[in-house]
């Protein structure tokens, strides 16, 4: 399969902080790969950093996008190139509803498909509060997920689908990464990507990863199945990996 | 039959005295300057107003077409120019001019001057001794009218002095939207707009008022405003300012004299060159479990100065509740805001006062959300601005939206 996402070397740092050193990534069209890692490992900084924010400030490495460098790119610029991203904790934006929001970053998808995917993810009642005002924690997820499905991005990074979530709703969050990620197309039309963070794993549950990855301490490590190292982790927690680096 | 000779003898003693009695706030101006008398022909319809003032209007809110209007009133400088009523609420609703009314009703006695008074200040002295019209709305019991009525004030030439005296009533259980648009014609005209406004609300009525302010660079706007609002009856006010003046002093108040009465004022500002813009609102809950909120949203770009003020003042024996919410961004560093909540409560052992005020730059962490969304930086400002100004004004005109969206664009690139 072709390679839709090249990191090499990539050094990060926030402020004077140095976050990661030497990682180096890749991952191809239609791969989910997932990243664990302990609190504070760099895992957030590691997709903050492919997505552009400048607070994330790359000191070392570059960054390919379908062949193409995007290191110097800003954020809109690679979210127009097709990446896109569900935060773990997006802002509030009072005064700019989530329906004025998705006709604006609409990709095409008519007025009628966005109200019935609403509708799947139980946010038509939200459609016209302000973004993420006065939302759940599972309301936020699902509304990242909404708004990334009229967006429709090639590669998409998520960050902890999990988390805040009540159980029930985690069907329906991995449903909804399913659905982005067009699982339920013919698999020769499967080309978008997910580079997925996970705390718990139970998104595993939901969604097909490929490939695993363990952050720890600023690095990269671990590469494998992500089952393998989820199953690892639970036995064992991250001790190992301080080891095994 | 007029109203009575004592009571306008008394009134006019009363300004005479005060018209030189400088106002509490804002910069005081020297009325002496706008003496230029201008009266003007009546016109057949809104649409056959000249282009510059058909254009003016339009900017202000105004449905020159008269569609979903129950009715229109047009004033330019001195003159009424036209009034009309909807066939469809006729005995309904009543619009004329004040001076009009004044001769028609011997009963507007009780309404005339008794809520705002006569000798606050020279501009209300000023608006008695040489008032020049200025719109009557009178909405009828328990009448409650689809469309709102829209009023226009319209400064076309220089150095006059526009002073207007406007009466809302909004008889027991009826319903009543009035947008009203105060504008010039001229981009630089230089004048004054004494506007006096007395709006009674009887028990269980509604209205809804919503006012769009288009000045200029030379213009000085002196809004003097006072609501009474009787038991069950609501009170909302939406203010809008987006375009650039000299200087506005207003302290709109909202007297919540019933019980269960309520008020809600809705300011949108955005301050533009050097205007000196000094607006307020002022909630007095009187009546037992009456409520009251009042938000204010400001932006203050170029080197404009902004005070935004907000007072609660609990005076009831019940139960009250109350809330201030006042946002500003300073868009320039020569912008400058005040941001000046007032909580009061004189005795009032029930109520319940609160309020949130904040003055900051847009958020960069707003910004690049939107931008991870494919949005420029440009238009990520832009929407959050918007945003950040949208009230969600029923009935506002989409020309005014428009008009919020060119102003952000124009000057929204200051912050980034």
């Amino acid at each position: 399969m072709q390679e839709m996402l090249r990191v090499e070397n990539l050094g990060l740092s926030i402020g004077d902080r140095q976050v990661l050193q030497g990682v180096n990534f890749s991952m191809n069209y239609g791969e989910v790969h997932v990243l664990f890692g302990p609190n504070g490992a760099g895992k957030t900084s590691f997709i903050m950093a492919l997505m552009g924010f400048p607070k994330y400030k790359v000191v070392q490495g570059r960054i390919y996008f379908k062949g193409e460098d995007i290191t110097e790119k800003d954020i809109s610029e690679r979210s127009r190139l097709g990446l896109g991203i569900s935060f773990q904790r997006p802002p509030t934006v009072r005064g700019v509803s989530l329906r004025k929001f998705m006709e604006i970053i609409s990709d095409g998808t008519s007025k009628e498909d966005t109200l019935k995917i609403a509708e799947k993810l139980n946010l038509l009642n939200h459609l016209d509060r302000g973004l993420n005002e006065g939302f759940s924690g599972g309301e936020m997820k699902r509304s990242e997920l909404l708004q990334l499905m009229v967006q429709r991005p090639d590669l998409v990074f998520i960050d902890e689908p999990e988390s805040g979530v009540d159980l029930e709703n985690i069907a329906l969050v991995g449903e909804a990464i399913n659905t982005l990620l067009g699982k339920e197309d013919k698999l020769k039309e499967q080309k978008r990507s997910a580079l997925i963070i996970t705390h718990t794993g139970h998104i595993l549950d939901f969604v097909n990863a490929d490939k695993g990855y363990i952050i720890f301490d600023g690095k990269l490590i671990c590469g494998g199945n992500p089952r393998d190292i989820l199953a690892e982790i639970k036995k064992h927690g991250y001790r190992r990996c301080a080891v095994c680096r | 039959m007029s109203i009575s000779k004592t009571y306008l003898s008394d009134i006019r003693e009363r300004a005479e005295k005060a018209k030189e009695k400088k106002a509490a706030l804002g910069p005081d101006i020297d009325l002496l300057r706008y003496n230029q008398h201008i009266e003007r022909g009546r016109i057949e319809s809104l649409e056959s107003l000249p282009q510059q003032e058909r254009e003016a209007a339009v900017m202000a809110g105004i449905n020159v077409k008269e569609e979903v209007r129950s009715g229109s009133y047009f004033q330019v400088d001195h003159s009424v120019v036209y009034e009309r009523l909807n066939k469809l609420y006729e005995g309904k609703l009543e619009i004329m001019s004040t001076a009009e009314a004044l001769k028609k009703y011997d009963w507007l006695e009780d309404y005339y001057w008794r809520a705002v008074p006569v000798d606050q200040d020279k501009y209300t002295a000023q608006a008695e001794l040489n008032m020049t019209h200025g719109y009557f709305i009178r909405v009828l019991p328990h009448q409650k009218l689809e469309y709102p009525v829209q009023a226009c004030l319209l400064v076309a030439e220089n150095y006059v002095s526009q002073n207007v005296h406007n009466i809302i009533i909004v008889e027991e259980g009826a319903e009543l939207q009035v947008i009203t648009g105060c504008t010039l014609s001229k981009g630089d005209a230089e004048g004054i707009h004494l506007g006096i406004s007395e709006f009674f609300i009887k028990k269980g009525g509604k209205l809804f008022f919503t006012m769009i302010h288009n000045w200029a660079d030379k213009f000085h706007v002196r809004p003097r405003t006072w609501a009474i609002v009787e038991e069950d009856g609501v009170f909302v006010s939406n203010y809008v300012l987006l375009r650039p003046v000299k200087s506005i002093q207003a302290f709109p108040v909202a007297y919540l004299k019933g019980d269960r009465a309520s008020a809600k004022f809705n300011t949108v500002v955005y301050g533009l060159k050097d205007s000196y813009i000094d607006l307020g609102s002022r909630i007095i809950l009187e009546g037992e479990d009456t409520r009251g909120e009042s938000i204010a949203r400001t932006i203050a770009a170029d080197e404009s100065v902004i005070y935004a003020r907000g007072d609660l003042v609990a005076k009831t024996k019940g139960y009250c509740l109350a809330h201030l919410d006042c946002r500003g961004i300073v868009f320039s560093n020569k912008g400058k805001i005040f941001a000046i909540p007032q909580l009061i409560s004189e005795g009032a052992l029930k109520a319940e006062l609160s309020h949130e005020a904040s003055i900051g730059p847009i958020s960069e962490e707003q910004v690049e959300y939107l931008m991870s969304r494919g949005v420029s930086r440009e238009d990520a400002v832009s929407v959050i601005t918007s945003g950040f100004l949208n009230l969600d004004i029923p009935f506002l005109p989409q020309v005014i939206d428009r008009n919020i969206k060119e102003v952000i664009q124009a000057t929204a690139k200051e912050s980034m």
